[in-house]
């Protein structure tokens, strides 16, 4: 390594700090929380809430860990590698439920079947019976609506790594005496392993940071018990300490699936999909329909069905509800979504083209630390990046009146802090897309391209960005649905007069109005389809 | 970005016409300084209940009120981390607790204003000063009609007693109006007797707590629990759409020592810009105009005496709340949510 590489590396290395302070910096805030010490607060927690919650939590990361896996493989491969009724269909629809926050998902489930709620309403009209069926508001419910809600994640990462591994290695495979299914186990699974580990663990990351939706189904989480202490009990340091905690588990886990997928390497051709369509797998008839009934089941519990009924409520609400700020609301949801979605694809990008430089540990954390965000609940995270950031600007304004300048530079004011807490809320939703497929460039394609003299600038511009467009655009769309679904950060750290969607659905449901929080809600879907159909129309044409 | 390249169909003059917009509008977005006599306001109250009253507040005095709503966790915090250069005049917010609290942080100020003196009672307002109750919410007890005869209804502690058992909805301890109903209580009987009904309230329940008062009110009149503790409006909401609705309302305590009320309420922060505009604010809440607005808005009691309530609310008939000053509920707010944790009240 010449002087000039040596010094080029040491710059891009610099250059991720700035990425991880924006997790550091509440990271610090919250940790800082452990100079003050409650020993009578943790004494209560330890013996009323920590055992109950670290249950739930246990369980539900499981179960729901294991649905969305099992759920986004089994679609992807079916839609990916085999061809039955409504197969195209399906490639876009299962991607459909993205759109819909999962607290709304809860909401409409709630009251669809909850004991006073039409289904089991009908049953009991119909039975006789005065016993309702199984309570939906259970740790069972939860783990359910969080599968529906967040097995896309596992679905489009694993579809696109099907896709991309192509009949080839498959074909490979047959040749070598493995019929289908083990050709599943034994080549498909294992190869497409970075796409639907990525899947998984924004999933999982997403379900920790959770709060509005276990509250529905008032399942006491470790979210809740952070919420609980700093909102019941007045006490922030020990909810700081709570959020530390649960900081320090995401990051052990991600270094564990780090090191998992570290150790195996994944690259491979890059033409492997062009003609995968001719060479489908055909499912005999009744294997197809099973397929077919599948894909629905799933997209009408996950899509259709929740749609539906928001559509009866809003219908019934709208005459209320419905004016012209609308435009307003639509308009900056899809500005901050975008905007948001731009920075933190490109620092995505930044982040794993780096990582893919300097395999090195050093790396690895600063890497590991940017993309924790995801797993820190929203709350602790803008409150965290809004007290130093209030700080800093105490002290501009004070330097503005000692120079005597009459406007002080007010960056809380502004749609900065908002910005920055929801690039470091997301960044892993930027970066698990790219680096999934940055994995899969081979290292000669990159000597080739270096080869023919290309300059560091260029080989990122000219090899990477190309051939990481599937990637890209996975992560520039996941990130624009996540935001317009947000809701803590964009209702902390907003600045005055700019309501989205999301802040709507809270006005309403914050007042348990859920029958009129289905308007907003709904405009929400609206608005994510547009990225999604955007989305499959690219990873369609691309090659 | 993969606007550069070269094969990019349809993204790349998408690309370009969005970010020259989104500059654009985050310059916009940053450049709206308020005016020196704008009043803002910071509110955990909901927006589509607040800004019918501001609207008629600008109108009748020309100040602009700029307004953002938050939950109130959120917006303590914001208002603490911003310190003495928070663009904040007025907090709003719902519940004695959050008011207690916002005070107890040294967020707001003492206000001493004869028109608030005379519209606000005492026991509605903090003892310094500090915020003022605007409207009244009662917590109180409601019943499957089909099922309760009225009569075997009496008070909070009697929901404890056996004959109840699997009869009961309540509503998540977590939402701060149940952890203000158990810190009165504690007030008025002490710890280890609230605790022992907490306990009993949870030996007698239907199935899990709600996570809000509507889908309890529902739950009693679909024949899951016959008896539960909501906020009056909420019942009063339904009762607006369906004006038959199978559950009534018994304000409880009526020969102990009243029915536990709460407030909404608002305060001047403690670096106010505009404080004479936001006392004037505060004044024309209190006020016979306003508080019609505030309290119908939400089907709420008015906190002025002289206002008198919706109709809805007046067929319930009239009431004895209980006096026990509501800054009560701020200070025993965190022990009631410890003793709830131990009764293992969800």
């Amino acid at each position: 390594m010449g002087f000039e590489d040596a010094h080029w590396h040491r710059w891009a290395r610099m250059s991720l700090l700035p990425l991880a302070l924006l997790t550091l910096l509440p990271l610090a805030v919250v940790l800082g929380s452990w100079r003050v010490s409650s020993p009578e607060v943790w004494a209560h927690l330890r013996t009323y809430v920590l055992p109950d919650v670290l249950a739930n939590t246990l369980i539900l990361g499981l179960g729901v860990g294991l649905l969305v896996v099992f759920m986004g493989i089994s679609l992807g491969w079916l839609v990916a590698v085999c061809e039955f009724p409504g197969r195209a269909f399906f490639n876009v629809a299962l991607v459909l439920p993205l759109a819909l926050p999962s607290y709304v998902l809860a909401f409409v489930h709630v009251g669809l079947l909850d004991y006073s709620g039409g289904l089991q309403t009908a049953w009991r009209a119909l039975s006789g019976s005065t016993q309702g069926l199984p309570a939906v508001r259970s740790l069972g419910g939860a783990t359910a609506v969080f599968a529906l809600s967040l097995f896309p994640y596992v679905y489009l990462m694993a579809r696109e790594g099907f896709m991309r591994q192509g009949v080839r290695s498959l074909e490979a495979a047959q040749t070598l005496g493995l019929n289908r299914w083990q050709g599943f186990w034994r080549v498909a699974m294992p190869m497409s392993r970075p796409w639907w580990m990525a899947g998984a663990s924004l999933a999982l990351m997403e379900l920790l940071a959770d709060f509005g939706t276990v509250s529905i189904f008032n399942v006491d989480t470790f979210t809740t018990a952070i919420y609980k202490t700093w909102l019941g009990m007045f006490d922030l340091a020990v909810a700081s300490q709570l959020a530390s905690l649960l900081a320090g588990v995401v990051l052990l886990l991600l270094l564990m699936e780090k090191r998992a997928r570290g150790r195996r390497r994944f690259a491979q051709g890059g033409q492997a999909s062009a003609a995968l369509g001719a060479y489908r797998i055909q499912l005999k008839s009744h294997q197809a329909w099973l397929a077919s009934a599948w894909c629905a089941l799933v997209w009408l519990a996950a899509f259709a069905v929740p749609v539906l009924q928001l559509l009866v409520w809003a219908w019934q609400s709208a005459a209320q509800d419905l004016d012209a700020r609308y435009w307003a609301f639509v308009w900056h949801t899809m500005l901050l979504a975008s905007l948001t979605a731009g920075l933190v694809v490109l620092a995505g990008l930044w982040l794993a083209y780096v990582q893919r430089l300097q395999p090195g540990r050093r790396v690895g954390a600063m890497v590991s630390v940017a993309t924790m965000g995801y797993a820190l609940p929203g709350m602790v995270l803008s409150i965290g990046l809004f007290i130093p950031i209030a700080w800093v600007d105490q002290q501009l304004a004070e330097l503005a009146q000692v120079l005597g300048w009459s406007t002080p530079l007010l960056l809380k004011g502004s749609m900065a802090v908002m910005l920055l807490a929801l690039a470091a809320r997301f960044m892993a939703v930027g970066f698990e897309p790219v680096q999934a497929v940055m994995q899969r460039i081979t290292p000669h394609q990159e000597q080739a391209a270096r080869g023919l003299g290309l300059g560091r600038w260029q080989v990122l511009r000219r090899l990477f960005v190309p051939l990481l467009r599937p990637g890209l655009f996975s992560a520039l769309l996941l990130v624009f649905v996540e935001v317009m679904k947000e809701m803590p950060i964009t209702l902390m750290t907003r600045p005055f007069g700019w309501d989205t969607l999301a802040v709507r659905v809270f006005e309403m449901t914050s007042e348990g109005m859920w029958e009129r929080a289905a308007l907003p809600s709904l405009c929400i879907v609206l608005v994510g389809l547009i990225p999604v159909v955007l989305l499959v129309k690219e990873s369609e044409s691309s090659p | 970005m993969t606007s550069t390249h070269s094969r990019s169909s349809f993204i790349a003059p998408l690309f370009r016409r969005w970010a020259a917009t989104a500059v654009a509008a985050t310059l916009v977005a940053v450049g709206m300084p308020a005016m020196a006599d704008d009043i803002t306001v910071y509110s955990a109250r909901n927006e589509q209940l607040l800004k019918p009253l501001l609207d008629r507040f600008t109108q009748d005095t020309g100040t602009t009120v700029r307004l953002l709503t938050a939950n109130e966790g959120a917006l303590l915090a914001r208002l603490a981390a911003e310190g003495n250069s928070t663009p904040a005049d007025v907090l709003i917010t719902v519940d004695a607790g959050n008011l207690w609290q916002a005070a107890q942080k040294d967020l707001l100020q003492p206000v001493n204003s004869a028109v608030l003196a005379a519209n606000i009672p005492a026991h509605l307002k903090d003892p310094a000063n500090q915020w003022f109750g605007m409207s009244v919410r009662a917590r109180t007890l409601v019943y499957s009609k089909a099922r309760v005869e009225r009569q075997s209804l009496s008070s909070y502690e009697d929901l404890a007693d056996p004959k109840w058992r699997g009869k009961l909805c309540l509503r998540t301890s977590k939402k701060v109006y149940n952890q203000s109903l158990v810190a009165m209580m504690m007030a008025e009987l002490g710890e280890p007797k609230t605790e022992a009904i907490v306990k009993g309230w949870v030996a007698n329940l239907a199935t899990d707590v709600f996570p809000d008062d509507t889908a309890l009110i529902k739950a009693i009149a679909a024949g899951q629990c016959q008896v539960g503790l909501v906020n009056t409006y909420y019942l009063g909401r339904v009762l607006n759409k369906e004006p038959n609705f199978p559950v009534g309302l018994f304000w409880a305590n009526q020969q102990g020592s009243g029915t536990h009320v709460n407030v909404s309420g608002a305060g001047v922060t403690k670096y106010a810009k505009n404080r004479a505009g936001a006392v004037k604010l505060l004044e024309f809440l209190s006020s016979d105009a306003a508080q019609h607005i505030y309290a119908d808005q939400d089907l709420e009691f008015p906190a002025n005496p002289r206002v008198n309530a919706d109709s809805v609310i007046k067929s319930w008939g009239s009431f004895k709340p209980n006096a026990i000053n509501v800054s009560k509920a701020g200070e025993l707010q965190a022990a009631a949510t410890r003793l709830m944790d131990r009764a293992g009240y969800k």
